[in-house]
């Protein structure tokens, strides 16, 4: 099951997180307690030059000098402190959640024209993969991932995310069946500047996977949704892709409607089905991804998850029910469901 | 004579309660095993091959055919088949000659190898209400496309594809060149794909004229022999298909007996009636890859880089390595016969005991070609040893493209697998020259029972995939999470990239 949600301010006005949990704890039909988290873009600006790494150790003792070494070794830590927390009787804090402001020492990746970015990939694939008490569950700049297994209050609760400022949330509710009550299990599921939410299960994971792992990212997340932070970055940030044409690629159109296209159109799907076939996601899934500037949300190709849409002024909303998004904003209007494929871009205006 | 005759491999009988007379066994069978004398039928059970033709055409099931009648005293090492072998070497000196597949009992992978379903977490999807897409594009992809964005806000495309092969059901017909096959079986297998909308190969033996109306369905053939290639040949084909190797006998050229070069084999071979045609072990001009390189892209100059370039290659120790060489020679797809592919003729003991099965060739083939970033490259065609739909969905979720199929297509026209090919008196009309027997084999029924074949395995792969939850063979291929061993050791599993069952 699981329930998403997404919501983007156009104009980058913040909100604060009060609101999305309650919209989050609305779809607890859609969950079961075993893992909620919520992602929010703007909270930092007073760092917002650096990689915000969120991290859980599981302990400060044995696991914390280590991935300080290895930071220091590829940039500097500008700056790093425990993430609060306040203790909830339903949730165990099984980890220390930690947060480093970092810069990379873009010398360290000559031949790379995204330097800092690879650096900060490389580091999380490579802190992930070792599991040695540490994991890198947020790397973006300006924005980070707060999750924990339990319900969405007391994941909202656990971090007080009303007491952080965003122009983008997501949320997510979790109803797991692979890795229950792993902390690193919950979503949001971030890289660099890309968060996913997801509720669904990717029957092509395979594919995707040994696809994307022959481009150098590692899947170590023991679940699907991971690949779609990665499959995003490499069609988004590297092959330069605009969203709505990586999520083309992702959810393609069936042969049968692209052999009536006229022809342009034709051969451009043609090309993208061709040159991004085992980037194809198949299976019942809808996902909502962010980066910096927008909120992206799409369904499988025979939408077999449910999603739907609102807008009200600046404010573009995308969630699993209706009722989620009238819980942030009763007032929403403009209320759509995406057809199956199609995806729904909410972009800041600057 | 000292090693006299050996027990016979089959005995045939005759219920005389049931026989009829009517003599169609007498006129059926192709290996004289059957006379009419008198009121009666005479047998000549060490003459039977186990074609069935007899059985089949008996209208009265009166005829039984029995293997191995007389049992050699068992012995685990000395079997039957090793100790004959040496009989027959010592009698002749010569290499023993064998048809059909690799006939040692090596274990089947894919029998070891169970496929997934969808429960409850995702739904399944049901083929006959949704769509399932099982088009595939063979040939090479770019690694990443790049567009433009024109000032109306539309997307233009900026990269230019190259030629791909566009193929309904990823299932092809193997190359059976016309000498080791009958034209009429050729005919009815270029029937067959032309209807169903895939490919079929012509082997090394030409194109010949009948088959025209078909070209585009065609994918000629040059190999080492290079019999039949010239400019017409080369622009007639949907693509061409470079042979290297062949998975029943790695390693070693082809040959066609002269008395089986007949006036019509001699046109479309360009050779002299009556000659042998004996293909070279290598490429006289191929010693290295680099020289391949020169030929895959000589044959695109000369077609005007309008056709894929296939090179196919038997499945060896090294194949992933020489398929990552390959990728690099400008040819579109690269296809591997693993060591149970089919055979007109091969020598026994290259047939048993050379190269390695297709499953774990196409694994590693497909996991190099990743790890070095060329999978898009070439496209992976699997063959050698592909009985069922079942085979096709593991194959395709170890990493092919697609797959070609020979003696299944055959089995589809009738023939028993009686490993006889190399004879030429196929009584079925498919392994033979001989014109009363060729005109056994009708094009226009034949070719609806390999269309048959081919639609049946079609919509099972379908509702396979259906099954797991998966509406494009796109998502398939190279799902090897998809997959689990089931008895397999731990080092082939590794190969493999799968999991035990349970896992």
């Amino acid at each position: 099951m699981c329930g998403i949600i997404g919501v983007i301010d156009r104009r980058r006005e913040c909100m604060n997180g009060s609101k999305i949990k309650e919209a989050l704890s609305q779809m607890n039909e859609r969950g079961s307690g075993e893992g909620a988290g919520y992602v929010a873009y703007g909270i930092y600006p007073e760092y917002k030059e650096y990689f915000a790494l969120h991290i859980f150790f599981d302990n400060i003792r044995e696991n914390k000098a280590a991935l300080d070494t290895l930071l220091e070794k590829w940039g500097t830590i500008v700056h790093d402190e425990q993430i609060k927390t306040y203790e909830q009787h339903n949730i165990r804090k099984v980890h220390t959640p930690w947060r480093y402001f970092f810069r990379p020492d873009r010398s360290l990746m000559p031949k790379s024209i995204t330097p800092d970015e690879d650096i900060v990939t490389h580091l999380v694939m490579k802190v992930n993969a070792a599991k040695n008490g540490a994991l890198i569950f947020s790397s973006g700049k300006n924005l980070g991932v707060f999750k924990a297994a339990g319900w969405p209050e007391d994941v909202a609760e656990f971090y007080r995310i009303q007491d952080y400022k965003g122009y983008l949330w997501m949320g997510h509710n979790r109803y797991p069946t692979n890795t229950p009550g792993w902390w690193g299990g919950a979503h949001p599921f971030n890289l660099l500047n890309w968060s996913v939410v997801h509720n669904g299960e990717i029957t092509s994971y395979g594919t995707n996977r040994r696809y994307i792992e022959s481009y150098g990212y590692e899947c170590t997340m023991y679940t699907d949704t991971e690949v779609v932070a990665y499959l995003f970055d490499l069609l988004v940030r590297k092959h330069g892709l605009s969203e709505k044409m990586a999520v083309r690629a992702l959810a393609p159109p069936f042969w049968d409607e692209i052999d009536t296209m006229p022809e342009k159109e034709r051969e451009l799907n043609r090309a993208i089905r061709l040159t991004y076939g085992s980037a194809m996601m198949n299976g019942p899934y809808a996902i909502c991804v962010a980066n910096e500037h927008s909120l992206v949300g799409f369904t499988d190709r025979i939408k077999l998850r449910p999603l739907v849409t609102g807008e009200l002024g600046d404010r573009v909303y995308i969630s699993s029910e209706e009722s989620a998004i009238r819980k942030l904003e009763p007032e929403v209007g403009k209320i759509a469901m995406p057809r199956a494929g199609e995806p729904v871009i909410g972009k800041v205006y600057v | 004579m000292t090693i006299g005759s050996v027990p016979l491999r089959f005995r045939v009988s005759i219920d005389p309660d049931r026989c009829m007379l009517c003599g169609r066994c007498v006129e059926n069978c192709s290996y004289d095993v059957f006379r009419k004398d008198g009121d009666e039928i005479r047998i000549n059970s060490r003459n039977c091959v186990a074609c069935h033709r007899c059985l089949a055409f008996c209208p009265r099931d009166a005829i039984d055919i029995a293997e191995k009648p007389t049992d050699y005293r068992s012995h685990p090492l000395w079997t039957r088949e090793i100790r004959e072998a040496i009989f027959n070497q010592a009698k002749t000196g010569k290499i023993i000659l064998s048809g059909m597949g690799n006939a040692l009992p090596y274990p089947v992978i894919f029998d070891r190898l169970v496929l997934d379903a969808c429960q409850v977490t995702n739904p399944s999807i049901d083929p006959l209400r949704e769509p399932m897409e099982l088009r595939t594009y063979l040939g090479k992809k770019p690694g990443q496309i790049s567009l433009r964005e024109t000032p109306n806000g539309d997307v233009e495309l900026k990269t230019n594809l190259t030629p791909n092969l566009q193929i309904e059901t990823p299932i092809m017909v193997a190359h059976m060149s016309y000498g080791a096959i009958s034209l009429n079986a050729q005919l009815s297998l270029a029937k067959a794909v032309s209807r169903i909308g895939t490919f079929m190969g012509t082997g090394e033996g030409g194109l010949h004229e009948a088959l025209y109306p078909y070209q585009q369905h065609m994918i000629v053939q040059v190999a080492s022999g290079r019999f039949g290639v010239d400019i017409n040949y080369l622009e007639r084909g949907a693509a061409i298909e470079i042979k290297i190797g062949q998975g029943a006998k790695p390693g070693i050229g082809g040959h066609l007996p002269g008395e089986k070069v007949c006036a019509d084999i001699s046109c479309t071979r360009m050779i002299p009636e009556g000659s042998d045609a004996i293909s070279p072990a290598p490429h006289h001009d191929i010693y290295s890859i680099e020289d391949l390189k020169q030929l895959v892209r000589s044959l695109k100059e000369a077609t005007e880089w309008k056709k894929p370039v296939f090179v196919k290659i038997a499945a060896v120790h090294n194949s992933a390595a020489i398929a990552a060489g390959i990728a690099r020679s400008s040819a579109d797809a690269v296809v591997i016969d693993g060591f149970r592919g089919g055979t007109g003729a091969a020598p026994r003991v290259f047939r048993d005991h050379v190269g390695i099965p297709i499953e774990a060739a196409v694994a590693s083939v497909d996991a190099k070609l990743r790890q070095q970033r060329i999978r898009n490259e070439v496209s992976i065609i699997a063959s050698g040893g592909i009985r069922e739909s079942a085979d096709v969905a593991k194959v395709i979720a170890l990493g092919a493209d697609a797959v070609y199929i020979g003696t299944s297509a055959l089995v589809a026209m009738g023939c028993r697998v009686c490993g006889t090919c190399y004879r030429g008196l196929c009584a079925w009309g498919i392994a033979t020259q001989r014109p009363d027997l060729v005109a056994r084999l009708n094009p226009d029924e034949a070719s609806v029972q390999v269309e048959n074949l081919i639609h049946g395995w079609t919509l099972e792969l379908a509702e396979l995939m259906g099954a797991a939850g998966i509406n494009s063979i796109e998502s398939l291929r190279g799902n090897r999470d998809r997959l689990r061993g089931y008895m397999l050791d731990e080092g082939m599993m590794k190969v493999l990239d799968v999991m035990p069952v349970g896992a």
